[in-house]
């Protein structure tokens, strides 16, 4: 993005206007076209998607109702929550309360800068990269604690810990899974870990080395419990805490904590899919730039959005595990993986400096065997499941 | 009109003006809250000085960890509002003849210090040399840092284990 700023005032388009002052209206530019084309549209869909997903995982039909199949749902929603009166509890703390939706939006928003949708399309592709997402979504941690206490009530307090704590925990083996690709990559930059895949799956870092295959799945994992989500939801979770750090909210601040939420789902997927997946490599097929950038940008996106879809999965598959669970799993299990990991691939990288072919094409194949055994696995429950109605696409 | 001047004292006024807000707030809670400014506007302190790493790390580090223990031990303590902070021991006199001191001296080393003033600031990657010289140059107290955290951390172990005991 910014070569393409650059090479407008080449062009002579900002003649004799102060360059600070067009690099710093670019930068509002880029914010508000990423905000309103790109994240609030995908947090809205995503929103219907899920629930029409879970639905029919549970053998229900979900929102259909707006819109061919539903699919505005997530307008109406938006509207609804825009009009509804902006209700402040009078024992809340009004400052901090009506502050927390805002943090927890920022930190979130703010991880878009250093997606990378293409080779070009990235707002700015900074040297530390995955240092500066993985420092920027800690924002969201004091958002939550903020809307936890602010609100004075028992289950909102209960809820911010459990969340704060949660957050806190797993994002040690979540940094350590992605130390293992910095390893690999021998950068942090986003787009470098990008060209330093390839386009077909064997030169992804995902087949790498053993290491790294478990470091992925590790660190989806560690991300899910990062994004508060089912199976890892025990800071809202309904049967305990109400909505947890959620409960006083309505309205327009409540909807802020749920598009952080949604939205998140993609930056995981977006996050594995840079680091693990290769990002936007796709086979040399044009030299058009324009058409490979849409080419990439559409690779990219199906490769992120396949995770939120595996989450949405995830989310209404698995039950919700205990506190104790949740923190044994994490400090006995997975920091202890993610050290191995991390060693592992830095032992590999001594022994094998520019990477084993063989071994990457060797993981590649084990990979799509557990694919294979997988598959098989969900055709078989289906077909033993008698599927009319989950699998009649228009009802 | 230039603006980064203006980013620069926005960000300045917001590193101090957060720092006052943690010295003078009232409620605890607030003054543990404002610390995210601090550390923030600390952060772009050392995006201005071309210090990319560290102040990924600052973020990193102050708000993620340091901030988020700071708040838990806030929320986690009981009554921690109501508690009478005022020492009253020691009278408001003998505070003001040390502060006087302290002052003094603070501004005694600043006016004596030989401030190198950078001629230009270099925005170029800083992670690689940061690396090198920690592993060469800086080996030992790298090493030193590293065996205090454990020290801590093991610590940490030892109290938590003894609460459990009893």
């Amino acid at each position: 993005m910014q070569q393409l700023l650059n090479q407008l005032i080449q062009e002579g388009y900002f003649h004799g206007a102060p360059m600070e002052l067009v690099y710093a209206g670019f930068m509002l530019l880029a914010a508000f076209v990423v905000l309103s084309f790109f994240v609030a549209p995908l947090a809205g869909i995503t929103s219907w998607l899920e629930r029409r997903v879970w639905a029919r995982i549970q053998s229900r039909v979900g929102p259909n109702r707006v819109g061919p199949q539903g699919i505005l749902q997530w307008l109406a929603d938006g509207i609804k929550n825009l009009l509804k009166e902006d209700i402040i509890p009078t024992a809340a703390d009004r400052r901090l309360f009506a502050l927390a939706p805002y943090v927890v939006f920022a930190g979130f928003f703010a991880t878009f800068v250093v997606i990378p949708f293409g080779s070009q399309l990235i707002v700015a592709d900074l040297n530390i990269g995955i240092l500066y997402l993985l420092a920027i979504t800690s924002l969201v941690v004091v958002g939550i604690l903020m809307a936890g206490w602010s609100s004075n009530n028992k289950w909102s307090l209960l809820g911010g810990m459990r969340s704060a704590a949660q957050i806190v925990s797993y994002e040690i083996p979540a940094g350590l899974s992605l130390l293992t690709i910095v390893f690999a990559a021998g950068t942090m930059s986003m787009q470098g870990i990008i060209t330093a895949q390839g386009w077909a799956p064997w030169n992804w870092f995902l087949f790498y080395n053993p290491f790294t295959f478990v470091a992925f799945f590790l660190y989806f994992t560690a991300a899910l419990a990062e994004g508060n989500r089912t199976p890892f939801d025990i800071p809202e979770a309904e049967s305990e805490l109400v909505a947890g750090y959620v409960t006083e909210y309505s309205g327009m601040r409540f909807l802020f904590f749920f598009f952080a939420e949604w939205g998140n789902l993609y930056v995981i997927g977006a996050i594995a899919t840079t680091l693990f997946l290769g990002g936007w490599q796709i086979p040399p097929v044009t030299d058009h730039p324009i058409l490979a950038g849409v080419l990439q940008f559409i690779v990219f996106f199906l490769k992120a959005y396949l995770w939120v879809f595996v989450a949405m999965w995830v989310r209404g598959t698995l039950p919700r595990v205990r506190v104790d669970q949740l923190m044994s799993l994490c400090w006995k299990y997975m920091v202890p993986l993610a050290f191995i990991c991390l060693l592992g691939t830095a032992a590999w990288m001594v022994i094998w400096p520019q990477g084993n072919r063989l071994a990457s094409f060797f993981m590649f194949l084990i990979g799509l065997g557990i694919l294979g055994l997988f598959l098989k696995r969900v055709s078989f429950q289906i077909r033993h499941a008698r599927p009319v109605l989950y699998l009649k696409p228009y009802i | 009109m230039q603006l980064s001047p203006v980013i620069f004292y926005l960000i300045a006024a917001l590193t101090v003006g957060s720092a006052a807000m943690v010295a003078f707030s009232r409620n605890i809670v607030y003054s543990a809250f404002s610390l995210l400014g601090t550390f923030g506007g600390v952060a772009g302190i050392y995006v201005f000085l071309g210090a990319d790493f560290v102040a990924g790390v600052q973020v990193l580090i102050y708000v993620g960890g340091i901030l988020v223990l700071i708040l838990f031990a806030v929320m986690l303590t009981h009554r921690i509002a109501d508690v009478q902070i005022t020492n009253r021991s020691v009278g408001r006199i003998p505070a003001l003849v040390v502060i006087g001191i302290f002052i003094f001296l603070l501004i005694q080393s600043i006016r004596e210090t030989p401030w190198a003033k950078a001629k230009e600031i270099v925005y170029a990657p800083t992670t690689t040399i940061i690396g090198e010289w920690f592993l060469e140059r800086y080996l030992l107290p790298f090493e030193l840092a590293s065996v205090v955290l454990l020290a801590a951390l093991i610590g940490a172990v030892v109290l938590a284990r003894k609460e459990t005991r009893e």
